[in-house]
Parts: structure tokens; sequence; C-alpha cells
């Protein structure tokens, strides 16, 4: 039957004309939702981040930044959580990053691709879907209690380490994957050892990914509060002197993501703000330098 | 006089995985003169080649059996070290892949892996590499810039001066010219000529008057077997194989 009608249709068929425009109603209708969604999606932003600055900035000034909270000077301030929210970064990614751009050139270059490979990148997939808090359990009873580190700096950071490992791995793994392998053969094509090529040319054509995966860390342990309450503690005092500085490492430090969460307990409420207008302007700064840094490193954009 | 052999196969066969992909080759290739590999796609042309300085290594399910020989050593002997033997024999790709970096940078490349640094001898190998890849003048005022700025055509030169840098014996060239166009294949095609009077250069083309028109001896593959192996004036004016005959006056492939 339906052949028999394919074979008359060409019989039956009447000149149509292209001249009929007509809006669609469902096309207009369709427009109409994802441009509100859209708007929705533009508007939601912009409200918090206006009602968090509007709230918030008029707390955030110099004194506000650069004292510590005390009762007995009367000061109120942040410092002490910028400076140990610095200390985290700087301990975790100095412990981080080497160990998860190794892991990534060993996945992408050293191991045959197979099962154990797969294992190890849905272990990775995995670590980077646990809920903090779970990070913040195992660090507090591993290395605060086990290793004895206590609430430190350490335990913060060696918690941090393992919870921004597989941001690092992952966007080193990725980045390795879209140099071209004409790369890796020209080179050995010289005689190069497979070391000294990653080294001289893998590594530096990746440079931007890596990049973008040491900042998206960064990002992460700024923004990071559940697993570091019960490691890395609340505490907001600045190390006492310079001689001090590496002995801070050992002791108790709140971020401000700590301290935001202290404050809104305690109901100080526009110093929670201040510390959310900080932290908006930090994770600002850092997008933006993910944008200079990746682009700087490009080795493909400088041949322009 | 009669050229000396440089590089010489014997019953080579290789294997990726269950395909045999070269069946029993045996070829002489003399030195100081370019012997072209033709034939269809997938007959096996560019994987010899990539026998001859073991790029095949890199990949996992290769086996090889068979003799081939640089100057009378075994390449697959078991103490070689393939650093030193990529190092006698240079390639040249498909697709022009100078590394993203400088010129300089890029022409340095091979003699800093193999321990020049003394900065003036470097600056000496680069002009004397590029001058013999026929780029120096082209480029000699932006040594310093990107590699990747430049043309197909440089950039597939700037390689071969790249391969020219670590003083090899010989030059693999894999189908060197099919990525670009027909003045800078003119180009490459000047060089070759030049270079054979230095080098051994082995070029896979899939272009025959390519073949005829830079080299000395020819090969001609098909389906991992080395058909047909002469003069270049003689495999194409009298060619002694049916298939390739067939091949050369454009009957498939």
């Amino acid at each position: 039957m339906d052949s028999q009608a394919t074979v008359v249709m060409p019989q039956e068929k009447v000149k149509s004309s292209i001249a009929k425009k007509k809006q669609r109603k469902k096309d207009i209708l369709a427009y109409i939702a994802v441009y509100l969604s859209a708007t929705l999606a533009v508007a939601l932003l912009v409200g918090i981040i206006s009602y968090v600055l509007f709230k918030g900035a008029r707390v955030v000034n110099i004194s506000f930044l650069t004292h510590v909270t005390s009762f007995l000077d009367g000061t109120v301030g942040i410092a002490g959580n910028i400076v140990n929210t610095l200390y985290l970064i700087v301990m975790t990614m100095v412990i981080a990053t080497p160990i998860g751009v190794g892991a990534a050139v060993y996945l992408n270059e050293y191991a045959k691709p197979g099962k154990l490979v797969s294992i190890i990148e849905f272990a990775i997939e995995t670590l980077a879907g646990i809920p903090s808090i779970i990070f913040g359990l195992f660090g507090m009873v591993f290395f605060g209690a086990t290793f004895g580190l206590g609430y430190s700096l350490w335990t913060g950071a060696l918690t941090m380490v393992l919870m921004v490992l597989p941001l690092v791995t992952k966007n080193t793994k990725e980045a390795l994957k879209t140099v071209p392998d004409s790369y890796r053969v020209g080179a050995i094509g010289l005689g190069t050892g497979k070391w000294h090529m990653i080294r001289t040319i893998l590594l530096p054509s990746a440079m931007p990914g890596i990049i973008t995966g040491v900042i998206l860390a960064i990002g992460r342990i700024v923004g990071e509060s559940a697993a570091l309450l019960f490691t890395a503690g609340s505490a907001k005092i600045l190390p006492a002197s310079f001689n001090d500085l590496l002995e801070k490492t050992m002791q108790s430090g709140g971020t401000l993501t700590i301290q935001l969460y202290l404050s809104m307990s305690k109901g100080e409420y526009d110093i929670a703000f201040g510390i959310a207008v900080v932290l908006l302007v930090i994770v600002l700064e850092i997008n933006i330098l993910t944008k200079v840094l990746a682009n700087k490193f490009d080795l493909n954009k400088k041949a322009k | 006089m009669e050229k000396q052999t440089k590089i010489k196969v014997r019953n080579l066969d290789l294997f990726y995985g269950a395909n045999h992909a070269l069946k029993n080759v045996n070829m002489d290739i003399k030195e100081k003169s370019v012997t072209a590999f033709i034939g269809p796609s997938g007959c096996g042309k560019s994987t010899f080649l990539k026998t001859l300085n073991r790029m095949n290594d890199l990949v996992d399910s290769v086996k090889i059996d068979g003799l081939v020989e640089l100057d009378n050593e075994n390449i697959y002997g078991e103490d070689v070290d393939t650093t030193l033997l990529r190092k006698k024999i240079g390639m040249v790709f498909q697709q022009p892949n100078p590394f993203p970096m400088s010129i300089y940078d890029n022409i340095a490349y091979g003699p800093r892996v193999h321990g020049i640094k003394d900065k003036n001898k470097l600056d000496r190998i680069v002009e004397e590499s590029l001058r013999g890849a026929a780029i120096f003048d082209e480029v000699k005022d932006r040594l310093k810039k990107s590699a990747l700025g430049l043309s197909g055509g440089q950039q597939q030169r700037i390689c071969i001066a790249r391969a020219l840098a670590v003083q090899p014996d010989v030059l693999l060239m894999d189908e060197p010219t099919s990525a670009l166009d027909p003045i800078s294949t003119a180009k490459i095609e000047e060089l070759m000529d030049e270079l054979k009077k230095k080098y051994t250069v082995v070029v896979v083309t899939h272009n025959m008057q390519q073949a005829v028109r830079v080299s000395d001896e020819t090969a001609f593959f098909l389906v991992g077997e080395m058909v047909e192996f002469n003069r270049t004036k003689d495999l194409f004016a009298y060619p002694k194989d049916k298939r390739t005959e067939d091949y050369i006056t454009g009957r498939f492939g």
C-alpha cells in the first residue's frame, strides 16, 4: 500500500509557493520561554550579587581588612582569616600541583590504556563528586588524630589536597589529550627521550590547562567550609611575628568561609555580609586571572 | 661508480596484531641517493618507512620479524639505543609539525637533546640547518618568533631543517608535500636534489610524477608486498610486473 502511495505522488503534486511567510505559534512560544529563562537566570545572579554588595559593602574598609576581631582592642576585622586562606592555598597547591600533574602525565603518556587506567580514571571522577564533609571527616580522623596534627592548617591543607587533586589531574589530563600527536612523534623522531619530550614539549603546550586546573582548585579552597571546619579549625589570630610564620602551619586557622559561617551562627550578619563581599571579589579575581594566565601561556596564540 | 648500500632489509615481516602489514620485504637502499616508495593508500609504504627508524615501536601491537641493517648494524639488535638510531635516521612527517616554540628553538631542539649547549655552536648549527633546508633567507630576521606563524610550506622546510640539525645520515620523508601547495612542493623537491649530495633520502609519495622527478630508485608496494624495486627510469619505462604497470598507467589506485 505504502509503495503505491509513493508512486502516485508525483501526479498529485501541486505547485506550491514559498511566499507564504507566517509566524508559527510554537516558535513564538518557545522563544518567549527561553528568553524568560535566560532573563531569570541573569536576574537571579545580579540580584544575589547586588544584595550582598548592598548589605556588605559598607562593612568593608581598610580597618576591616587589616585588623583581627578583638574584644580587648575593640577591633573588628578579618585579616587573620585572609592570611589563613592564603596559607591554605599555598600549602595545598604546593603539594597538590606536582602530584596532580604527575598523575595526569602517567595516565596520559605512560599507562597503557586498559582496565587499570579506567579504574583510576573512574576513581578520580568519583573523588571529585564526594560531598566535602566526608573529606572533612576523613581529614579530621586521619590527619588530625592518627597523624596527630590536630586542628591545624596542615590538617586542613592535606584534606584539601585530597579534594583538589581530581581537579588538577583532570584538567591536566584533558590538556595533554589536546596536544597533537605530531609533537610527540616529531620529538621522538629527533631522538628525544620520553621524559625530555614531556618536559620540553608536552607540559609547556598543556600549560593553559594546568593553570586552569590549579586556579579552579584555588577557587575550591577559597570556597570550601565543610571540609575545613573540623580540620583547619577556626582560629583567627595572625602569626605573632615573622619567626612564627612556619609555626603557624601547625596551629589552627579559620579561612574566610569558616569565619562567615561562625559570624552567621552568632547572628553577626554585618560581618557575614562583609566577608561575603570579600569572597565575591576574590572569586571574580580568580576567574579573571584564569582567563588572563591561560591566554598568556597559550603557545598557539603566541604565533599570531 | 656503484654507490654503497646504506640500509639493508632482509625478509622483513610486520604484523599489526593479526594483520600482516608487510610481507617478506627485501631491499638495499643506496647511500646519497633518493629512494621513493609508491603505492596505493594502505599498501604499507609508510609502515615500512617507519620500521627504518623504529617509529613503529610506539605502536603497542606491532610485531616485527626480519633484518634491518644500517651500515651493517642491526637496528633491531638488543643493545640498540633508539635515541642514537633516530639521531642517525631523521624523519620528516606528512603534516608539518613544528613545535610551538620559536624558529630558533625548533632547530636547536635536537642538538640540545643530544647535549650541545654552547651558544655559538648552536647558532652555527641553526644557520647551517636552515640554509640546508633552503629557508634561511626567508626566516633569518624572525628566528625568535614562533614557528607556528609560518606558512605550511615554510613550516615543512623548518621541519626538514630541524631534522638536519642533528646531523643525520639518512632522512626519511613521509609524504612530505601532500599537505602543501604546488609552489612549496616544487621547493621541497628541489631541496631533495640538494639533500641527496650529503644524505641518504627515502621518500614516501602518493604522487608518481614526484617519484619520477626526485628519485633515483623506486619501490612499488601493494597490500604489504614490495612488488617491484628498480631504478626509477626503468621502473616507470619498463615495469617488469603486470601490477606495477597497471598502477603506473593509472588502472587502479
